[in-house]
């Protein structure tokens, strides 16, 4: 049915239709519309989970932690400094292999404080063990819930899921959108039937010591289920497309107009849509550009980067996020998909924007594909105000 | 793949934490015992058991001789024997 | 293995440790029909290392200071399920995971009234780590980071008061309890576990490697913080002081005196009368001298 709706309401619909036992989160922007949504479900009935309101965001994780460790499916929803906070349960969720869903809404980090949109919060967190995907629309963020549950308690897969969608820009913007219905949903999503539980008929250890003898082998698995999971990804993908009828194809990266380009953009996320909008205005112009939209970042779809990009001569990869003191995080996968390989672009350059809610505008797009010449450049910033760079400090 | 993840309690073993005695075992004399119970509910392994009695015993796979069980009995019904003094009482 | 043990031998604890015995206690008393959730820590370590496990019951650890919250996650499940009242709820820890890296999602879980017992296995310091100082650690005790020395005469402060804390949080029902005194603990337990809500129980359990004593010392050592005041055993339900173990007080020296820890402080009676006076107000304070 189609809806005029802001996105953190549709995430909290999308939600609810999934059926969690336990939700719980702590507020913060721009999380909150989502959770505030889901508590009032529950107040009005419409949601029958037990909405538990915690005193962190360490707890809220720790909270769906212990909620899927009893074999509940289970919800929470963080941004920015809540994510940073529950980091070190985010990573032991993910080594427990608990199945747990969460939003992020991304969000700048501190400091300077800062609450508009920006991915450094979820890409710091790409080492925790979450599969991340990453929504361009909300639509898409939407949808992307739903498979979320799906792939994480696949059997096969038993690792939590991290939606990611940028703060304001989908949270709080209005979008016509299609929300599934609960029929559909019941159909591609079945109950939750953990593979382990904590039960007192079978009582069962979890959480345990691992020792040098031991712990390797925990890790490796994670690894290899990764690595299996760009697989399981398609698959799912292809089962959402026969039950809603919306093909996000091998939900790893979104080709736009790349056939015969010699410029394509790499990113990921909602700046995809301005970036479309470029491509279009210049291949209207003629000109031969494109852009390549990475949707799983983890697990990261080398294989599929490489084919994509393997005949392209200029590469840009935008990047909201940047890794301090080192290239920037999405340049840096893309460019370790070209490593000892026959074919590469000849030029990979790397572009930071839109920190801190700055917007990403048509002009910024433009500016990236005017840098992008025949020399290489690394976390080149666009849109930087110099003048503010002047201020000094010291002797 | 999942590794090294959970454990079945009907599958563990545990360590034979006897082989750390290096001084001393318990004794139990089964002269005054009056079956309070005391020596298996302070027992840090709990490894010994027993009912009636003058029925109590200890296993020594586990026991690490650390001598709660002589210390607290109220009848003096445990004694610490050094470890080699005696043989493998049940 | 027999499956109806709860809390099986063969784990690798130090030989005397007053955790064991408790954590042994406290599983007994509340039964089968248990799910435990573990902070890190000594108890953790020596009872789930891979392959082995001590627990019979379904047992669950995260991190060092989340089990109360990781238990509201599991009891909000049991809740959701159908089968909370069917199902007891633990969640445990050391002194320095519950009064200090855990204290505020112990705070959280008291107050959303998540029907959980809370067990505090207070070895007054970070034994696990090697016998750092924690806001349990008693005053003056010398611990690695809280050395005695020519400029000081080991930890400064106090205990924390946590089972005033727990009960500030009007929480139902609240108590200490002792490794020295079984079956006290095991009554405490099966009374927490009959009351709806969020529980607290506090037990001393004294570590022969950071206390610096025998091994064979662990119970009498724990009955002489009961009997010399330093560690009362109290019971409040709602708020109400309901019950405390009454003592004919023996004076705090002869406790200093049976562990390493407080070695530096027998030939200090200036400090002694410092910890005397703590006990003296624990007598006071909980009208804790029986009378003659």
């Amino acid at each position: 049915m189609k809806e005029f709706v802001e996105g953190s309401h549709a995430i909290a619909e999308i939600i609810r239709l999934c059926r969690p036992g336990v939700v719980s989160a702590y507020p913060i922007t721009p999380q909150t519309h989502i959770v505030e949504d889901l508590a009032q479900m529950v107040s009005d009935g419409s949601l029958s989970s037990q909405f538990v309101n915690v005193e962190s965001e360490h707890s809220a994780a720790s909270v769906v932690l212990g909620a899927s460790a009893t074999g509940v499916r289970a919800y929470t929803a963080t941004s920015s400094q809540g994510l940073f906070y529950m980091a070190e349960v985010v990573f032991n969720i993910a080594g427990m292999r608990l199945p747990v869903v969460m939003t992020c809404a991304n969000r700048a980090i501190s400091a300077p404080i800062n609450i508009w949109n920006d991915q450094q919060d979820s890409i710091s967190l790409r080492d925790a063990g979450w599969i991340q995907i990453y929504a361009e629309d909300n639509q898409e963020a939407v949808d992307f819930h739903l498979i979320a549950y799906r792939l994480a308690e696949d059997k096969r897969v038993m690792l939590p899921v991290m939606v990611c969608m940028d703060g304001f820009i989908l949270t709080h913007g209005m979008e016509t959108l299609d929300m599934p219905e609960q029929e559909k949903i019941d159909k591609f999503l079945p109950a939750y039937k953990p593979l382990y539980k904590l039960d007192t008929a079978h009582p069962i250890t979890m959480g345990i010591l691992a020792d040098p003898d031991y712990y390797m082998e925990a890790r490796y698995a994670i690894q290899a289920t990764m690595k299996e999971s760009v697989e399981y990804l398609s698959q799912i993908s292809k089962e959402f497309n026969s039950v809603f009828g919306r093909d996000y194809k091998d939900l790893l990266v979104e080709e736009y107009k790349i056939e015969g380009a010699d410029k394509v953009i790499v990113a990921m996320g909602s700046v995809c849509g301005t970036i479309k909008e470029e491509v279009d205005a210049q291949r209207a112009k003629g000109k031969k550009v494109g852009l390549l939209r990475i949707i799983s970042f983890r697990p990261f779809p080398y294989a599929r980067v490489y084919e994509a990009l393997k005949d392209v001569a200029k590469v840009a990869v935008l990047d909201k996020s940047v890794s301090l003191g080192a290239y920037a995080p999405i340049a840096v996968e893309v460019k370790s998909a070209f490593c000892g390989k026959k074919k590469a672009p000849q030029v990979i350059s790397s572009f930071v924007a839109g920190l801190g809610g700055r917007d990403i505008t048509l002009e910024s797009v433009q500016e990236v594909f005017r840098r992008l010449g025949a020399k290489e450049v690394n976390a080149d910033f666009i849109d930087l105000k110099p003048e503010l760079l002047k201020e000094e400090y010291g002797e | 793949m999942f590794g090294p993840l959970i454990v079945d309690p009907l599958k563990s073993k545990g360590d034979k934490t006897g082989s750390w005695r290096v001084q001393s075992r318990p004794h139990y004399l089964h002269k005054n015992c009056i079956a309070c119970r005391m020596c298996l509910l302070a027992c840090p392994e709990g490894c010994v058991h027993g009912k009636e009695k003058n029925t109590f015993w200890v296993d020594f796979n586990f026991c690490k001789g650390c001598g709660v069980c002589a210390d607290i009995c109220p009848k003096k019904d445990i004694e610490m024997v050094p470890e080699e003094s005696i043989q493998e009482d049940k | 293995m027999e499956n109806n043990i709860l809390f099986k031998p063969g784990h690798t604890a130090c030989a005397g440790c007053g955790q064991a015995i408790a954590a042994r206690l406290v599983i007994e008393a509340s039964g089968a029909n248990t799910i435990v959730v573990n902070n890190t820590g000594c108890l953790e370590v020596f009872s789930t290392k891979y392959p082995e496990t001590a627990w019979g019951v379904p047992w669950i650890h995260s991190l060092f200071e989340n089990s109360a919250a990781v238990a509201s996650g599991v009891e909000a499940a049991l809740k959701y399920l159908g089968t909370k009242d069917l199902t007891n709820v633990i969640a445990q820890g050391g002194d320095g995971s519950t009064a200090d890296i855990g204290l505020q999602a112990l705070s959280g879980m008291f107050e959303r009234g998540h029907d959980i017992l809370y067990v505090c296995y207070d070895n007054e310091a970070y034994m696990n780590t090697g016998v750092q100082r924690s806001g349990l650690t008693p005053f003056d005790t010398n611990t690695t980071t809280s050395p005695s020395g020519k400029q000081s005469s080991g930890n400064l402060r106090p205990k924390k008061p946590m089972p005033e804390i727990a009960v500030a949080h009007g929480i139902p029902y609240v108590a200490t309890a002792s490794a020295g005194f079984p079956q006290d603990l095991q009554r405490k337990v099966k009374k927490a576990i009959s009351i709806k809500g969020p529980k607290y129980i506090q037990v001393h359990v004294p570590c022969p490697l950071g206390w610096r004593h025998e091994t064979n010392q662990t119970t009498p050592i724990a009955k002489l913080a009961v009997d010399c005041g330093l560690y009362p055993l109290i019971e409040y339900e709602s708020g109400v002081l309901i019950n405390r173990k009454q003592i004919t007080p023996k004076p705090v020296e002869e406790y200093l005196k049976s562990q390493g820890r407080f070695k530096h402080l027998l030939n200090n009676p200036e400090e002694i009368k410092k910890i005397q006076d703590i006990a003296d107000n624990n007598i006071k304070k909980y009208n804790l001298k029986a009378e003659a």
